[in-house]
This record gives C-alpha cells, sequence and structure tokens, in this order.
C-alpha cells in the first residue's frame, strides 16, 4: 500500500488546533472516555476490514495457490502464477497481454478525448446565455441512465445492418456498411465514442466548477496587457485549472482503464478478443472459469501498474497546490 | 428554441472610440456579439440533438413493430405503432423490468444510507479527536483511496459465498459501503467547522455523541449531499459485481437485468428498447427535478478532491 508515501497532511492540521475543549473549559463537561473515538470508528472499521482489509491481504494470498472454485484442494504454487503472465509461450499469458493492450489502448484512445471535449464544454457552458442550466443537464443525463441502457442502445445504433448509423451513412451515399461493432478499427471508434457520448457531461461538469472559481480579476488583468482570447486561455485558464485538470486526469485514467461494460454489451470482446478489456478477461477467468489464484494475480498485476500512475498524479497535485 | 438572447439590461452598450461601430456592438452583459450568440446556440444546439436523438430512436423503436425497427430508410415516427414490445417484457417472466428497478432503487438507498452513516461517524474522531491509532487508521484508508477495486473481486466472491450472501442485495448493499473517499472528503469538511461551535456545546453538557448529531451533521449537509449522491449513482451504474454476484432473476438489479435481454430478445429491437425506455424513464423524470443537486455534488467532489 501506498500509505507511507503521503504527506500526513490532515492529521497535522488537527495537531495544531487548540487543545481539547474538556480542559480549555472549566465547566462539568463529560469527560472524554478513552474509548469513544473507537466506538464511532467500529462500524465503518467492521465493513472496511471485512471487505477491503481482508481481501486486500487474502487476494494476495490466493494468488499464490492453484486456487480454484470448485476443487478440494489448492495446492501453494508461490509465484507461479506470477510466472504463467511472463511466460510468453504460455496461453494465459498471450491472452492477458492482448487484453492489457486492450485496456491500454482504449486508455490511450479515450483519455485525450475525454480530457478535451469536456473541457470544451465546459468553456461553452461557461457562457453566459439563457438555458444554461437546461443544456447543463441535457449533456449530463446520459450518464445517469448507466452503461446497460448505453449497451443496449449502441449495439443497436451501430448495427452494421440494420443500425440507424449505417442507415443514415446509406442515405449519403456510403454504399459499403461500415461494421462498426465487429472489425478493427471501427470497433475502437465505437467503444471510445460511445464512452465520450456518454460520460462527456460528468467531466465538463467538474472542470465547470473549476472555471467558476477562476477570479475574474485575473481575466480583467491579462486584457489590461492585451491579451486575446486564446492567450487567456493557456496563460489564465489552464494554469488556474491546474488542480482540477489533474483530478480529471487520474478520475479519467482510472475510469477508462476499469473499462469493462462497454467492451461486455457493445462487441463482447470481439473481433477476436481484441476489445476484450483486462476487467473482462479477469472476471471471465476469475468468475466464469473460476481458476481464481490466477486472476487474483492478474488483478494485482494490474493494480500495481494503476497504483503506480494515480499515486504519481495525486503527488503532482498535491505539490502543484501547496 | 430561443436563438438570439438580448439579455436584461443590456441597452446600447457604449461604442468604443476606437473600433468600428459594427464589431462594437458588443453585449456588455455576455462580452459577445450577435454573431457569437448564434455560433453559441448554434453549437449547443448540435451537441443537444447529438445527445437527445439516439434517446428519442430508442423511445421511436419501443413503439414499433420488429419489422419497421430496421427498415430503412430510418422513420422517427413508428409507421404502424405497437405496444407489442412492452406487452410482450411484461409477459416474461424472466425479464420482471420493475422488480428490476425496484431492487436498484432499494439498493441504491440501502447502500447510500450505509455509507453515509459508517463515513460521517468514522470521519468524526479522525477529523476532532486525539486518541491512539488514529494515524495508522488513517493512513489505511488513505492508503486504499489509490487501490482499485478490482482487486478486491476475487477475495470478496469467496468472503460473500462464505456469508451465504451470494444472490441476494446484502452481497451488493454491504461490501462496497466501506467509502474510504466519503471518509477522506468528510474528515476535510469537518477539519473546516470552527472548534468554538465543540466547545460551547461541551460547555452546555453535550456528549460527543450528541455534539455529532446535533452540531456536526447538520452544518455537514451539503458534503453528505454530495457523498450520498455519489454514492447512490455508483451503485445505481454498478455493472460487473451485480453480474457476477447475481443468478435468479427475481434478484437482478437493472444493470444486471437489461444485459440479459440482449441475448433473450437478441434482434428484437422493440422488446429491447422498451426494456431500455422503461429503465430510463423513471430515471430522466427524477434527474429532471434533481439535476440542480445532482450537478453541484459532482461539482464540488472534484474541488475537494
Amino acid at each position: 500500500m501506498t500509505a507511507t508515501t503521503l504527506p500526513g497532511r490532515p492529521a497535522d492540521d488537527v495537531a495544531r488546533r487548540p487543545a481539547e475543549p474538556p480542559r480549555r473549559s472549566p465547566g462539568p463537561p463529560h469527560r472524554p472516555r478513552p474509548w469513544t473515538p473507537y466506538v464511532f470508528l467500529a462500524p465503518f472499521l467492521l465493513i472496511f476490514g471485512t471487505f477491503v482489509l481482508v481481501p486486500a491481504v487474502s487476494g494476495l494470498w490466493m494468488s499464490l495457490h492453484n486456487w480454484d472454485f470448485f476443487l478440494p484442494d489448492r495446492p501453494f504454487v508461490g509465484l507461479q502464477n506470477y510466472i504463467d503472465l511472463f511466460t510468453p509461450d504460455a496461453l494465459v499469458a498471450q491472452q492477458f497481454w492482448e487484453s492489457m493492450r486492450a485496456t491500454g489502448l482504449f486508455v490511450v484512445l479515450s483519455v485525450p478525448l475525454l480530457m478535451a471535449i469536456p473541457l470544451g464544454l465546459a468553456l461553452l457552458l461557461n457562457q453566459r446565455f439563457r438555458g444554461r442550466t437546461f443544456f447543463r443537464a441535457v449533456f449530463f443525463a446520459p450518464y445517469v441512465l448507466g452503461v446497460s441502457v448505453i449497451g443496449l442502445l449502441w449495439q443497436y445504433l451501430l448495427n452494421g445492418n440494420t443500425g440507424l448509423i449505417n442507415g443514415y451513412l446509406a442515405e449519403l451515399g456510403v454504399t459499403e456498411a461500415v461494421p462498426w461493432l465487429t472489425a478493427t478499427p471501427w470497433v475502437w471508434v465505437s467503444l471510445v465514442g460511445v464512452t465520450v457520448w456518454w460520460t462527456m457531461g460528468f467531466n465538463s461538469v467538474v472542470y465547470l466548477a473549476g472555471l467558476q472559481n477562476v477570479d475574474d480579476a485575473l481575466y480583467d488583468a491579462a486584457k489590461v496587457d492585451g491579451a486575446n482570447r486564446w492567450q487567456q486561455f493557456v496563460h489564465v485558464t489552464i494554469p488556474q485549472l491546474r488542480p482540477v485538470l489533474l483530478f480529471v486526469l487520474t478520475m479519467t485514467v482510472l475510469a477508462s482503464a476499469n473499462m469493462f461494460g462497454q467492451s461486455y454489451l457493445l462487441t463482447a470482446g470481439n473481433p477476436s478478443n481484441e476489445t476484450r478489456t483486462a476487467i473482462m478477461f479477469i472476471a471471465e477467468v476469475g468468475l466464469e472459469q473460476f481458476r481464481m489464484g490466477l486472476a487474483a494475480a492478474m488483478s494485482y498485476l494490474l493494480a500495481l501498474l494503476l497504483i503506480v500512475v494515480s499515486a504519481l498524479n495525486f503527488l503532482f497535485l498535491r505539490q502543484k497546490e501547496s | 428554441m430561443a436563438t438570439t438572447v438580448v439579455p436584461p439590461g443590456s441597452t446600447t452598450p457604449p461604442a468604443s472610440p476606437r473600433r468600428p461601430v459594427a464589431r462594437a456592438r458588443r453585449d456588455e452583459a455576455t462580452g459577445r456579439g450577435v454573431v457569437g450568440t448564434l455560433l453559441l446556440y448554434a453549437a449547443l444546439l448540435i451537441l443537444s440533438v447529438i445527445i437527445l436523438a439516439p434517446l428519442l430512436w430508442m423511445l421511436s423503436t419501443s413503439f414499433k413493430t420488429t419489422g419497421d425497427a430496421t427498415a430503412l430508410p430510418p422513420a422517427w415516427i413508428p409507421p404502424t405503432p405497437t405496444m407489442e414490445g412492452y406487452t410482450k417484457l411484461f409477459a416474461d417472466a424472466q425479464a420482471p423490468l420493475l422488480r428490476w428497478l425496484g431492487n436498484s432503487v432499494l439498493v441504491g438507498v440501502l447502500h447510500t444510507v450505509l455509507v453515509l452513516a459508517t463515513a460521517s461517524a468514522a470521519a468524526y474522531p479522525l477529523a476532532r479527536m486525539r486518541f491512539p491509532g488514529r494515524r495508522i487508521v488513517f493512513a489505511l484508508i488513505i492508503g486504499t483511496l489509490f487501490v482499485p477495486g478490482f482487486v478486491f473481486l476475487m477475495p470478496n466472491y469467496l468472503i460473500v459465498d462464505g456469508l451465504g450472501w451470494l444472490d441476494t442485495m446484502w452481497a451488493l448493499v454491504i461490501p462496497g459501503a466501506a467509502s474510504a473517499f466519503g471518509v477522506f472528503f468528510l474528515v476535510q469538511f469537518f477539519q473546516s467547522i470552527p472548534a468554538e461551535l465543540e466547545e460551547a456545546a461541551l460547555i452546555d453538557g453535550a456528549n460527543r455523541w450528541q455534539i455529532f448529531v446535533r452540531v456536526v451533521l447538520p452544518l455537514s449537509r451539503a458534503p453528505l449531499a454530495t457523498l450520498g449522491l455519489l454514492s447512490f449513482l455508483g451503485s445505481w451504474n454498478d455493472f460487473l459485481w451485480p453480474l457476477y454476484v447475481l443468478f435468479n432473476p427475481e434478484q437482478l438489479t437493472l444493470p444486471a437485468g437489461l444485459a440479459t435481454l440482449r441475448g433473450a430478445y437478441a434482434t428484437d429491437y422493440p422488446a429491447v428498447m422498451a426494456g431500455a425506455a422503461i429503465a430510463s424513464i423513471p430515471v430522466l423524470i427524477l434527474f429532471a427535478f434533481v439535476q440542480r443537486f445532482v450537478i453541484a455534488g459532482v461539482a464540488r467532489s472534484g474541488l475537494k478532491g
């Protein structure tokens, strides 16, 4: 776990606060009982311990075993599950890295668009005009529908033979049907496009809050200095938005790396497992084939990668803030 | 939809002497010219069509016959309107859509209540009391902020199975309720509450529990609402976990249930779209009423993070 690398700021803040109230007030208040804080913490710690701390350790333990849900024997195999994942000839290694490639590709293709398009949208919504609240709600609406509605809807719209998208393309004179859900590179266009359509409202709302926090005086100062709109954007908006940008970046990278539903519902991992993401493969191996030790090993490998990425982001963000 | 808008208080803007008059016709309140306003609304209109057209198509298809659903050129108004898609679904015992909707709402509400209760109670001593082990607890909570949820997938499946919770809603309500983000988020807010308020209550003889319930929680409505909304949205949209821990059609939540329609109805698009519409319409109506709060909640999550 990465806890040790983090600045302990919140705790220090408390320590610097005035001393415990009872000592300062001479009245008859309750004496602080030593177990009070633990009573407050108990319900959370019970759930946290059972479903976060214990699994974090037992998952690691599982990954060191040939742990099959349906077999009585779950022999200890040491690092064999991990070694298998790095053995180039092993089928599971090939499939795992293929799924990692799919996840990586999705992150690389989707994150820039999920950063840029919502920013543009937020700049648009940050203008003063009538109906702002209405449009903001419209752009956010797909997000509340959830991935299953989105998946059902778009697998129909993007259907190669009977979908609306190809229907209109045909009207425009595109005679050959585009295989949106069955062939590369179209599958990636579809997965990224649908994800942008689904979640762009969410990111723009986060951006919008950041934009509204930018001090107008900074823009006025820039205007006095003769900065045009673009220069104001580059020299005022972007630097002021930096913490929000990093927050959105971290969240979006994690969300894209966790991509599951879109592939599951739209392409089912096709063509030939090319869009089967890492999460999809882990779930298949662990919860369909019940080779849970191996699946746990894959989860840890992917998690390690993501923890490094998001910890770097977080530290960067903290540094810039202070 | 409105095309040009003249906001109140925008009479004739004083023309800058250095600029040509035509270019100076900018709106004082918005800093935009007429052309700018037109472009703005054109962009908003196009984007709205991109967002709304697929949803309208879903609705339209749900009232079509299977033949019309795939006919070209596309017809936005069903040529022969029918309720077939809906009646087919409602007659199907394997697809109890309203039950799924109810399950999703129940799971979401229980999950949210549990998150709010446990996270706020845990955040209070972490923010406001000194006790042995506080740093360790806080470090553990912060540490898990960075651990992606799928790490817990395999072991939690076994734990939930061991507890006899597979195929019950407890598998969805409880394991995800330990919200490290929630505690972290509330600790930050609780620390900003002036200590004097607590001291005053202590002098009045209140104990820590009373202070928490009567002073701290009422002052924390906004962050609690934010956390509640984010928790509900998270539970509502959760797809992978319910897909694997629920089996019986009666137990499914909406996302897991809808996924089964794809296999069961394949290209019977009116039925599939009827299912999607039943899942969407209550949510969209609710969202229309509470959108301000949802959006404010999401916005605040970014600023605090």
